[in-house]
């Protein structure tokens, strides 16, 4: 049987939480990497003929350590402690360990490996990597795939933005209650963009970029696993989840967008939809709204109409009409335009985003959006130059194909 | 005799398992579970999504508190059941068993005899969406 897929799985769970702990011993990146790296190879050669260690990531975290201390010493031409055969059972001491390292330690443990990755001199695409590397323990190699880069050049990224952040030095102190909830939104904030860059992805790259938005969602679970109670991180889990239940149905055999009112809904993913159905009803319970949790609810309205046609446009207007007061932005307030056309039709639409042109001059879902009420207002020439602009701020053949699509229409209707 | 089999395993664990072991490892249990229906000893059969979308509810003294997660924190947590029909515990041991090598690794399988099953008035086959 295919043990070492298990053994794979198990180290990969087990990971944020020992390298966490390693990281607060040893204080220095590499080492918590380089030891976690080292117990990782006792395990595989120890596990498959021992049996499973109880607590996996207690087992690492010692040996880790003993075996990071272990190479201290000998450079320090001392006695090496046991093997690790030999106490492949920690017994008693796994078990005082494990307690000793129990409920909030851990949890701050995970926070804090989260959070350097998070640091705030770092673009975006650099946070993404580490966390990739450092956290879900991807190889340099997968991590360049999905960014569609050199491994060389990514290897050179990864070590640069790590001495960035070993150059700030890493917050070891215990975090107060202010400070780990300033903690949880950045981290929530990188773990989106995670999940962004994949979920982004053109037609076509999806194979590989789209490990990118698996891995943000492994990610959003193991945040929610140590913060079961926050409404924000459950709406976040759910946002993801209700986005990613599309992916099948969001890019035709050409690879031009399906918006999402002509998708095919019976390739959404169940699954996906009820686990992201659950945590919005839990979150919302709370009575706390937030920006995630708006958001969520919008694509939970989506998600929970079985044709395009049963959808409640009323409720996701007033629902953006919430973000707006709680994320003001143009991007929304064009989002909302959106859902205001099909409730009050498309001159109430023209007239939210009419304002919006300065801001969004340059952004190609405004000019498409923009297009596409035009249209429905039979003002023809000036949709064809909203199309036209669109066309020209297009970043993807998927999104061009997409406004084309729209341009033919309007020819054959002036035919 | 019904017995249900409750499944634990480490929900961090199942989760990161890599599509392809995942999907390996559903066809396997694939395959115990045709068998079972054949021989007519297949009841209902769940998979739980994870403990993070659990709501509990519990109740002292009258008073009954809504805690999100799971009943109790562990190790290894509640994926899912089978109820199987069983001429006696030695088969139900075996039935685990079959399901333990279809899915390799750790966890473990409780097997509890039901005292009751109230017929489903589910429509059979549905789906877990909206």
């Amino acid at each position: 049987m295919n043990d070492l897929g298990w053994i794979d799985a198990v180290l990969t769970a087990a990971r944020p939480q020992a390298v966490g702990a390693l990281l607060r011993y040893f204080r220095d990146l590499d080492t918590a990497e380089e030891a976690f790296q080292e117990a990782c190879l006792r395990a595989l050669k120890t596990w498959p003929q021992n049996g499973p260690p109880r607590d996996a990531a207690a087992w690492l975290i010692f040996v880790g350590r003993n075996a990071a201390m272990d190479d201290v010493r000998r450079r320090a031409k001392q006695v090496a402690l046991p093997d690790e055969a030999a106490i492949s059972d920690l017994g008693d001491a796994e078990s005082e360990l494990a307690d000793r390292l129990d409920g909030e330690q851990y949890r701050d443990d995970i926070l804090r490996l989260l959070f350097v990755c998070c640091h705030p001199g770092l673009p975006a695409t650099q946070q993404i990597a580490l966390a990739l590397r450092i956290v879900c323990g991807l190889s340099v190699k997968q991590i360049a795939r999905a960014f569609l880069v050199g491994e060389a050049a990514m290897e050179q990224r990864i070590t640069r933005a790590k001495a960035r952040i070993g150059d700030a030095g890493l917050p070891f102190e215990t975090p107060g209650a202010v400070e780990r909830a300033e903690r949880l939104a950045t981290v929530s904030a990188m773990i989106y963009l995670v999940f962004n860059e994949g979920y982004s992805a053109r037609a076509g790259e999806t194979a590989t970029r789209g490990t990118l938005a698996e891995q943000g969602i492994w990610l959003v679970r193991l945040l929610l696993r140590i913060f079961p109670q926050e409404p924000e991180v459950m709406g976040l889990a759910a946002l993801m989840l209700l986005q990613q239940s599309r992916a099948a149905a969001r890019f035709d055999d050409k690879g031009a967008i399906i918006l999402l009112e002509d998708q095919d809904r019976s390739l959404w993913d169940g699954k996906s939809i009820a686990e992201g159905l659950a945590l919005i009803d839990k979150a919302m319970r709370h009575r706390r709204p937030g920006p995630y949790q708006v958001q969520a609810a919008i694509a939970a309205l989506h998600a929970r109409a079985r044709r395009a046609e049963d959808t409640d446009w009323a409720q996701i207007d007033l629902l953006y009409a919430n973000l707006e007061r709680l994320q003001p932005s143009p991007v929304v307030t064009l989002n909302r335009a959106v859902a205001v056309n099909k409730v009050r039709g498309p001159a109430a639409a023209l007239e939210m985003i009419e304002p919006l042109g300065s801001k969004l001059s340059s952004y190609f879902y405004f000019h498409g959006v923009k297009g596409a009420l035009l249209q429905q207002l039979d003002r023809r020439a000036e949709a064809r130059t909203a199309f036209d602009r669109a066309i020209a701020l297009a970043s993807t053949p998927a999104e061009a194909a997409h406004i084309r699509q729209h341009l033919d229409h309007l020819d054959k209707e002036s035919a | 005799m019904l017995y249900a089999i409750l499944c634990y395993n480490s929900e961090a664990a199942v989760g990161a398992w890599s599509k392809q072991y995942h999907d390996e490892t559903m066809a396997r249990l694939h395959v115990v579970n045709d068998k079972l229906a054949k021989q007519g000893r297949l009841g209902p059969v769940a998979r739980l999504l994870p403990t993070t979308a659990a709501t509990t509810l519990r109740k002292s003294g009258g008073e009954s508190l809504v805690i999100d997660g799971p009943f109790a924190e562990t190790k290894e947590q509640l994926l899912g059941f089978y109820i199987v029909d069983c001429a006696s515990l030695d088969q139900a041991i075996e039935t685990a068993k079959e399901l333990a090598i279809a899915n390799p690794g750790t966890g473990s399988y409780e097997i509890r005899p039901v005292a009751e099953l109230h017929e489903s008035q589910l429509p059979v086959q549905r789906k877990p969406a909206a």
